[in-house]
């Protein structure tokens, strides 16, 4: 999940640092991410995880983070967190 | 039943209806209210120095892209279109339109787009100077705007004024400006004797993802109201905004600082009809009758 999670990151997050460079509890926002672009990569990742965010889940502090997005994605999803 | 306010002011002649909701005239007394509020707010403003610009209400269509508000708010612009065909095409139009057909279809975009937003056509005006001097800008604007939203509601026009004073600079330059007009717009309204209440606010995105920078805008919160209830006390009525934009504007247009760092932005927008009606629903429809505290305050 995390690795989908980091490719759709790079893909989506028009991050101005490379996602390698970024550990999984690095705070996105303050690596770049801004808010279209966590818009962008929420519904990227509601794309390829085949899940629907919840209103409750739509804001920053989900998307603040790789763990932070698995997290959320772990919640709606049955699959245990690989 | 009690009548609404908008059949109010339609029957005091203060609002003229078109006969589309949400379009209106105004009447010599509302217009008077209109501009003694601006003198008010002019003299609340009046000392830091602004530059005074005034845009028409049409922006360039490309300055009006490049901004991305279609991104957040396709449901609220307005596009202008005309009829760009030869004497053939014209003939057809004609035609159509005997037929009680759609002819709209065939009009094809201008470079022109309503302005969604007075402060809309100010970034790119500004980026275009090149650097903000030292100190960055402070700029006065007041334009009518278009938003698409049609509604019985005499505070929600489709065809509205906004007064905007706008701040471009650093961080702390702009957030100590908004907070400053967060203070001026409390008095400024209480010295007409409105009730005064501030709250953290969202813009209306659209959609889903508009949920989510909804929630986004609220969390940091980059938007602040001034309510006053107008129509009805459950559900107040925004009359002015406090507005962060962080560097959005900064770097969507290249705006930089003197020393060269991308410049963050500020406005504060007043509502002049949504004020206008405030003052008429809680002082009354004829202003001769208004307390004389308040004419002092507006007409000196
Ligand atoms: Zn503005």
């Amino acid at each position: 999940m995390t690795t989908k999670i980091r490719e759709l990151l790079a893909k989506h997050g028009a991050l101005p640092v490379s996602v390698e460079t970024l550990a999984d509890t690095t705070d996105l926002y303050e690596a770049g991410l801004s808010s279209f672009a966590s818009v962008q990569l929420m519904l990227a990742l509601e794309d390829a995880f085949d899940v629907e965010f919840p209103e409750t889940l739509l804001n920053r502090k989900s998307f603040a983070s790789i763990a932070a997005i698995r997290d959320a994605l772990a919640s709606l999803t049955e699959e245990a967190v690989a | 039943m009690q009548t609404s306010l908008l059949d109010r002011l339609f029957d005091a002649g203060l609002l003229i209806d078109t006969g589309v909701d949400g379009l209106y005239g105004r009447s010599g007394a509302f217009e008077d209210v209109i501009q003694r509020f601006e003198g008010l707010i002019s003299a609340f403003g009046s000392s830091s120095p602004s530059e005074v610009i005034r845009f028409p209400p049409g922006m360039n269509r490309s300055h009006f892209e490049g901004s991305g508000y279609m991104k957040s708010f396709p449901q609220l612009a307005g596009t202008v279109h005309s009829f760009c065909g030869c004497e053939l095409d014209h003939v057809n139009l004609l035609q159509c339109m005997a037929e009680g057909n759609d002819w709209t279809k065939d009009q094809k975009a201008t470079d022109i787009v309503l302005t969604p937003a007075a402060c809309y056509p100010l970034y790119p005006t500004i980026a275009k100077r090149g650097p903000l001097p030292a100190g960055g800008g402070l700029f006065d604007l007041q334009s009518y705007c278009f938003r698409h939203e049609p509604s019985k509601d005499p505070a929600r026009m489709q065809l509205f004024r906004m007064r905007e004073y706008v701040r471009m600079g650093t961080p702390e330059e702009v957030m100590a400006f908004r907070q400053q007009w967060m203070e001026r717009g409390q008095e400024l309204i209480a010295a007409v004797e409105l009730p005064v209440e501030i709250d953290v606010a969202n813009d209306p995105f659209f959609g889903r993802a508009g949920k989510m920078l909804a929630n986004n805008q609220r969390d940091q919160a980059l938007k602040f109201e001034l309510l006053i209830p107008v129509t009805s006390t459950a559900k107040k009525t925004a009359c002015l905004s406090f507005n962060y934009h962080q560097d959005h504007f900064g770097k969507t247009w290249g705006l930089t600082t003197a020393d060269g760092a991308v410049a963050h932005t500020a406005c504060v927008g007043f509502g002049l009809e949504r004020i206008a009606l405030a003052l008429f629903a809680h002082h009354g429809l004829d202003t001769a009758d208004w307390p004389s505290t308040v004419r002092k305050a507006l007409w000196g």
